[in-house]
């Protein structure tokens, strides 16, 4: 079976090393002081990709993401696993997308690159955190999806079985082909680089698509495509205060469930 | 989220010597394989880039994986169920990942599916994996046996058994018997050869085998019946497959759980030759005892720096009397120590390795054509240093582990005594160091007629003509004058023309050698890099000068008549 994969992929900051000098002063993120890296879930994707790839002999794999030239490094990185190769959405005009144009700009990219199976990626990026990237992508292409997948357990006459995350426990879900897939970070970790791999394609020359390669339209990409505006970036220090004692009366409970709407901490 | 490469900017300080030109240019053939393999460097800086990256990969293996595993492994340890060995579950997925990013047969050649790395970065590799667990370090360093197919088994061989351990076959070095183990000559497991078959046939005992349940086995057996020397003995290839040997039990061990000490039963298991017949433990194992023996100084590199991490960590963690130890002067002298004996040991270390590079890839290349004079002058300047520098590497940078090791566990005070803390495990793990692949003692014995016949005094004078940075004058003249008194001491010692008080002195006189060698060394790494290193000279240059001292004292008052003291037992 030569199954034909998409893996959407996102090269972030490294958010989980914020330090004092994460964010700028005006708010924007200082990307000089967090390294930019492969987005976590993305990867969990990746390898799912990866396996059905040694599952089925014949099965390409390629990366797509979009970001600055210098994120062609993730479809390198993919390119260091196991996959075939890929392609970086980059040009300006894709700057300060939300998930609307970026979603946008992925689906008309993939229908650029021809015949698909298979589109899959992280469940979320760090940076956003939004995971509404795959499933608009689904929607824009009109495919079912399946979220929180944690193992892609076979692929038989056109429909994959998908073992998925939900509240309490996993469920076994089955889907038609193509489909877009999003991955859990409880997935499989993917595996390590490898290093003939690396050597091979370390100066590998990425394809980069502009709006124009993918016949889109910029009044639909980056900042002009995106109705969520940003109105303020806080920059939040969390402080541990004081501890406090509460009895366990009824009356004491009721305090504090107040307490904690008065401030907004739960509502 | 740890890099162990990129964590430890020493280790890249190591890899960008200027002596890589060379090794690179010879390892490469002048690049001959550009063309033939995808992954093969087209130039110098190509070549060197690629060791970077790959030690980039390995050190985040060893960060993300292999350390976080180490624990795990150290408690749940292999288990022998049914004749075979089942590994702790952690090291099932640090395999993995070494297979997985192509890290076996690192050192081989690409024909056979190898990196064709040198020994320089794939002794990097070693040091990282050592510090994220030593005991794994063993399974994964076993590859190197590969090394002995390659220098002295037949094509056939090359082909069959080196492509398999470059896929991922894992391998074991089975030697050592119930009654053979320093004393490799007493080998008693037969091997006996099947006109009828056409192959031969091992039946025997062998212990203290480390993974004995490898894929391929190199096995030292006795082919020649009646004999009961050394010269009785060959190499063969036992290939898992074909069956015959099972694991009678799994050593319980003090340290390095993880890695599975079998004794191994053979019974009527097909074996082929190796090489030729009686030239086993004489030529082959002795040929390679230097290469496993720089393999453990390099674990005992890692385990050192584990040592000083986990040291270093708890003396700025922990406060008393309302501040950090470390700000303690007794707490940091013992950090101080730590590191730089950590930095002295990792100095010769890379060292030798550099050596050994020159010298294998010359004799590699004189297989393939003839050697010009000036190259066989440079192959036998360089083999004589790395056979000089080796029991230095292992014998003094396995002691200093084994002192880092403790100097940790007393950083930690009593919580250092409990099974909290990752100091205890390396404690354990660190003692085999300076036993296995050859005592102390026995690094001592190979180490000394380098010292009497005036070979390390030549090397100190060569090393005394480098340039020194004006910062390390000071300490270049201390060394100077450390060189003077070792040579006196040896002067001393061989004056009285009594092998026994050499036998006496010799741990003495190879361990001032080995410390004013280290700092000559030093001062060049402090040279090149005075951020990295300036400190660790200036503190190891002090202690080593305060134990050239000792030792020199000792040596000046003895006298031959005192060796009765140390007959009475």
């Amino acid at each position: 079976m030569n199954l034909r994969i998409i893996v959407l992929a996102k090269q972030v900051p490294d958010t989980r090393n914020v330090g004092k000098d994460a964010m700028n002063a005006d708010g924007t993120i200082n990307r000089a002081a967090l390294p930019a890296i492969f987005n976590p879930e993305d990867l969990n994707a990746l390898e799912q990709a990866l396996r059905l790839k040694e599952q089925y002999p014949g099965t390409t794999v390629k990366v797509l993401t979009m970001g600055p030239p210098r994120a062609a490094e993730i479809v390198r990185e993919g390119m260091f696993r196991g996959t075939d190769g890929g392609y970086l959405l980059t040009d300006r005009a894709f700057a300060g997308a939300d998930t609307l144009a970026t979603s946008y700009a992925l689906s008309t990219a993939i229908r650029k690159m021809g015949e698909y199976d298979i589109i899959i990626g992280g469940r979320q990026a760090i940076d956003g955190d939004t995971a509404q990237v795959g499933p608009q992508v689904a929607e824009k292409l009109g495919l079912t999806q399946i979220t929180y997948a944690e193992e892609i357990l076979k692929v038989e006459d056109g429909r994959i079985t998908v073992k998925r995350h939900i509240d309490g426990g996993v469920e076994t879900v089955e889907g038609p082909l193509p489909i877009v897939i999003t991955v859990n970070g409880s997935a499989a970790p993917c595996r390590p680089r490898n290093a003939k791999l690396l050597m091979t394609h370390k100066n590998a020359v990425i394809t980069e698509w502009s709006v124009a390669d993918i016949d889109g339209d910029v009044a639909q990409c980056g900042l002009s495509g995106s109705p969520t505006k940003v109105k303020a970036i806080q920059n939040i220090v969390f402080k541990a205060k004081e501890s406090k004692a509460m009895g366990d009366t009824d009356a004491e409970i009721e305090n504090l469930i107040v307490e904690l709407v008065e401030n907004h901490t739960i509502s | 989220m740890a890099n162990f490469y990129t964590d430890s900017p020493e280790l890249k300080h190591y890899l960008n010597h200027p002596l890589m030109k060379r090794i690179v240019e010879l390892r490469e053939r002048d690049f001959a394989e550009k063309d033939q393999y995808p992954y093969a460097p087209q130039d110098h800086e190509d070549a060197m880039d690629n060791y970077d990256k790959v030690l980039e990969i390995i050190g985040e293996i060893c960060g993300d994986i292999i350390a976080a595993n180490a624990e795990g492994v150290d408690h749940e340890g292999p288990v022998c169920e049914n004749g075979r060995v089942r590994y702790a579950s952690g090291t099932d997925i640090n395999m993995d990942a070494c297979r997985k990013a192509g890290l076996m047969g690192m050192a081989m050649p690409r024909r056979f599916g190898g990196l064709n790395f040198p020994s320089v970065p794939y002794m990097i590799a070693a040091d990282m994996v050592s510090r994220a667990d030593a005991g794994f370090e063993n399974l994964w360093a076993l590859q190197d046996c590969a090394e002995t197919i390659y220098e002295f088994g037949s094509e056939e061989q090359k082909q069959h058994y080196i492509s398999r351990v470059c896929a991922g076959e894992t391998m074991s070095m089975d030697l050592t018997e119930p009654d053979a183990g320093s004393d490799l000559q007493s080998v008693q497991l037969k091997a006996t050869y099947s006109e009828a078959d056409g192959c031969w046939y091992l039946n025997g005992v062998k212990r203290f085998i480390t993974n004995g349940d490898s894929d391929i086995h190199l096995v030292l057996a006795r082919s020649e019946e009646g004999t009961r020397d050394g010269r009785g003995l060959s190499m063969f290839i036992y290939d898992k497959r074909n069956g015959g040997v099972t694991v009678r039990r799994i050593e319980n061990k003090m340290g390095i759980k993880g890695s599975p000490t079998c004794e191994l039963v053979y019974k009527n298991a097909k074996a082929e030759l190796c090489g030729e017949r009686r030239l086993g433990l004489i030529k082959y194992v002795m040929a390679l005892m230097n290469g496993a023996r720089l393999g453990i100084a390099a674990q005992a590199v890692g385990i050192s720096q584990a040592a000083y991490e986990e040291a270093l960590s708890y003396a700025r963690d922990r406060r008393q009397f309302g501040k950090a130890i470390i700000e303690m002067a007794p707490v940091a002298e013992m950090i101080s120590n730590i590191k730089a004996k950590l930095d002295a040991a990792r100095t010769i270390l890379y060292q030798t390795s550099r050596y050994v590079d020159i010298y294998k890839a010359l004799d590699d290349i004189s297989k393939e054509r003839k050697l010009t004079p000036e190259e066989r002058k440079e192959q036998k300047y360089y083999a004589k240093m790395a056979d000089a520098f080796t029991p230095l590497s292992k014998g003094l940078g396995s002691e200093f582990c084994n002192q880092n090791a403790y100097d940790c566990i007393q950083v930690h005070g009593g919580s250092g005594f409990m099974k909290d803390y990752a100091c205890e495990r390396i404690y354990r793990d660190a003692r085999i160091t300076s036993i296995y692949e050859g005592t102390t003692q026995l690094q001592v014995v190979a180490a000394i007629r380098y010292a009497t016949s005036g070979f390390y005094a030549n090397a100190m004078k060569e090393f005394a003509q480098w340039e020194v940075s004006s910062e390390m004058a000071p300490l270049k003249a201390r060394l100077d004058a450390m060189a003077a008194r070792y040579e006196e001491a040896v002067a001393t010692v061989t004056s009285h023309e009594s092998q026994e008080l050499i036998d006496l002195t010799a741990r003495r006189l190879v361990e001032m050698a080995g410390y004013i060698i280290m700092g000559y060394l030093l001062l060049q790494d402090a040279t090149a890099n005075a951020e990295l290193f300036a400190t660790s000279a200036n503190v190891f240059v002090r202690w080593a000068e305060a134990e050239v001292d000792k030792h020199a004292g000792y040596i000046s008052r003895i006298n031959p008549d005192e060796m009765a003291f140390f007959r009475r037992y």
